[in-house]
């Protein structure tokens, strides 16, 4: 990082640059942080920086205002039936096209990725349209369904990672001790490639929980979701409590990053 | 290159085999055959080594034999029931794998115990087999490791004694000892070869590397182009090669490229490159206008003795090449119309050699064996 002591004024100076421009890019990134968190402790109902008092009442109004708590509940609900459905659809399929003898494997995955790749926007109509035809919108399960579609993808992409460095003579280890094809994935499968599916399915509870456009479309007022509510809040009555709310979002986003930078670290080691 | 198809096949008595291969063929993309034709007995309680380069349908072999991979055509038997569509779990066979594929996430004893879960067998019995299994491979202190803490040989006994624990009369092991080093793998070589011994157990073993093969087995298959050149016993595939590639990958051979003129009772007479006359053994080897080759190990190759010898092949030749290696010199002599001749001969302080210098060499005509061209 530090340059030699015999280093020229010039490359002294486009050190300086280097470095100069890459604390700019971060800060950049972060700066919504420095916005965001404060604002939510602020005691003003309006906007205003820098904050002249601190105070908890819009956290205090997010936790005793029941459409607050309601679309929070529904969020996890949903996020934690996408989870689940997600990171069984995308294991399975991972598992499928990791075979050496998978026909047309470059084409299946092209396929199984594209929910990332196609705007957000046409997957909600799309949803929209198809779900509506079987009386799926407006219900949790069209919600699940449709956040199912855009979380398998990164369960699919985490799980054949890990299975590209897992040694497939470990199954056949298992299977030649006598052990069915079932208990063999469950006992030795599983185990040695789950970072690879814990971090998919926390990528799968991210994009549930974080999600708006799809949740727009597809939900009513009761299956109404955490960043649908924050959506409607900033357009119908802009107060701080959509502060507190981003923040205990961001909050969440920290904690699950974290688990996951453990995860990869110890795959590792 | 271009090796001729005689293939030499020792015919077994069926009664004693416990896995046959009857016309087996294997091909991934329905074009190319990995293996072609295989007829393979492989008997009760011996020691069997399936030896090759890399692609010549050994391990594919193996692989259907443990239940991995399907005989596109063809049957395999064993003990007497079809098993080519028994899946592996059903199959009963030990097997162990190249780079050991030892569970990570359980320790050594949990390793050693999973097949017997698979068996009924639980608590005190299954406890007391693990430590019987961990004991025949020197590993019983070692059972609350895991096997990301043990030396590669330990992990090895390890995949050992896991193949073994369940009694199976058929252990299959595939390159076992590829990642050892040189005396690990020579020691490890005997252990296996006297576990198999004292347990009665039948073996499959895979590997290319000759002198394991050599170590170890009952018998030898040698496996090239998805066929199998030559099946015998390690002494009988060494002196007595079938053919010009069991010839040149079992040990080091000169093959020299001759005319076969016509026989003397048991013996062959033949025309080297040089003109001169040679008597070798092996007759029945004929090529099209007479063209065969005359194969000789290094290690039969010697200086001349004085005087005339019946029995033997005498030839000069010009020293290209020679390498000191402690007991025994290595010469690269050209002769006999421009082939290089390499010969093995006990180091003697009395004489050097340098390159460029003249020599008469000799061989007996037994340890000259006449092969296909």
């Amino acid at each position: 990082m530090w340059l030699p002591s015999y280093a020229t004024p010039s490359e002294r100076l486009a050190r300086t640059l280097v470095v100069a421009l890459a604390v700019a890019v971060l800060l950049f990134l972060i700066a919504p942080l420095f916005i965001i968190v404060p604002l939510s402790f602020s005691r003003d109902p309006f906007f205003t920086l820098p904050v002249r008092e601190y105070s908890l009442r819009w956290y205090e109004d997010f936790f005793g205002n029941a459409r607050w708590m309601n679309s929070i509940v529904n969020s996890a609900i949903a996020a934690v039936l996408t989870t689940v459905l997600a990171t069984t659809l995308g294991t399975l399929a991972a598992l499928g096209i990791s075979r050496p003898d998978f026909p047309a494997r470059r084409l299946v995955m092209a396929l199984l990725i594209s929910p990332m790749i196609v705007p957000v926007v046409i997957v909600a109509v799309g949803s929209y349209l198809f779900f509506g035809q079987f009386g799926l919108t407006n219900t949790r399960l069209g919600l699940v369904l449709a956040h199912t579609a855009l979380a398998t993808p990164f369960v699919v992409i985490t799980v054949t990672a890990t299975l590209s460095t897992y040694d497939t003579n470990l199954t056949r280890a298992a299977l030649s001790s006598g052990a069915p094809p079932a208990s063999a994935f469950f006992r030795v499968t599983l185990p040695n490639i789950m970072p690879g599916v814990v971090s998919g399915a926390i990528f799968a509870f991210a994009t549930s929980f974080d999600e708006v456009v799809v949740a727009l479309f597809m939900t009513a007022a009761e299956q109404r979701t955490l960043p649908v509510q924050m959506f409607s809040g900033i357009r119908d009555q802009i107060n701080p409590t959509i502060m507190a709310a981003a923040t205990l979002l961001l909050a969440l986003s920290i904690v699950l990053f974290a688990v996951l930078t453990l995860l990869t670290r110890q795959r590792r080691a | 290159m271009n090796f001729s198809q005689k293939v030499s096949v020792v015919a077994d008595v069926p009664a004693d085999a416990l896995v046959r291969f009857e016309g087996v063929k294997k091909s991934y993309d329905g074009i190319n055959f990995v293996v072609k034709d295989l007829n393979l007995n492989v008997r009760r309680g011996e020691f069997l080594t399936m030896l090759g380069p890399s692609g010549s349908g050994k391990t594919t072999t193996l692989m259907m034999l443990g239940g991995f991979e399907r005989p596109t055509l063809g049957h395999i038997t064993l003990d007497g029931k079809p098993v080519e569509r028994l899946p592996p779990e059903k199959r009963n066979i030990g097997f162990v794998f190249q780079n050991y594929a030892l569970f990570p996430h359980m320790t050594v004893a949990e390793n050693v115990a999973f097949p017997l879960r698979y068996r009924g067998i639980k608590g005190a019995a299954a406890q007391q087999k693990v430590q019987e299994a961990l004991g025949r491979v020197s590993l019983d202190a070692l059972g609350n490791r895991r096997p990301a803490q043990l030396s590669g040989g330990q992990q090895q006994r390890v995949a050992l004694a896991r193949a073994l624990v369940f009694e199976p009369s058929l252990v299959l092991m595939d390159e076992p000892l590829g990642a050892l080093d040189k005396q690990l793998r020579e020691r490890m070589q005997i252990e296996i070869k006297q576990l198999q011994t004292s347990l009665g157990i039948t073996m499959v073993y895979v590997t290319h590397d000759q002198s394991e093969a050599l170590t170890m087995s009952d018998r030898i298959a040698v496996f090239h182009d998805g066929r199998i050149q030559q099946l015998a016993d390690p002494e009988t595939l060494y002196n007595e090669p079938a053919n010009r590639f069991v010839a040149s990958f079992i040990g080091e051979n000169n093959t020299v490229p001759c005319t076969r003129l016509g026989a003397e009772g048991d013996v062959a007479v033949i025309r080297m490159g040089d003109g001169s006359t040679f008597r070798a053994a092996g007759t029945d080897a004929v090529g099209a206008d007479g063209k065969v080759t005359m194969s000789v190990r290094p290690e039969n190759i010697g200086l001349a003795a004085a005087g005339d010898r019946p029995h033997v092949n005498r030839f000069a030749g010009k020293v290209r090449e020679v390498f000191f290696l402690g007991d025994h010199m290595r010469l690269t002599v050209e002769a006999l119309g421009g082939q290089l001749v390499t010969a093995r001969i006990p180091a003697s302080r009395s004489r050097s050699f340098a390159s460029g210098d003249d020599v008469v060499l000799e061989c007996c005509v037994s340890s000259c064996r006449l092969l296909e061209a």
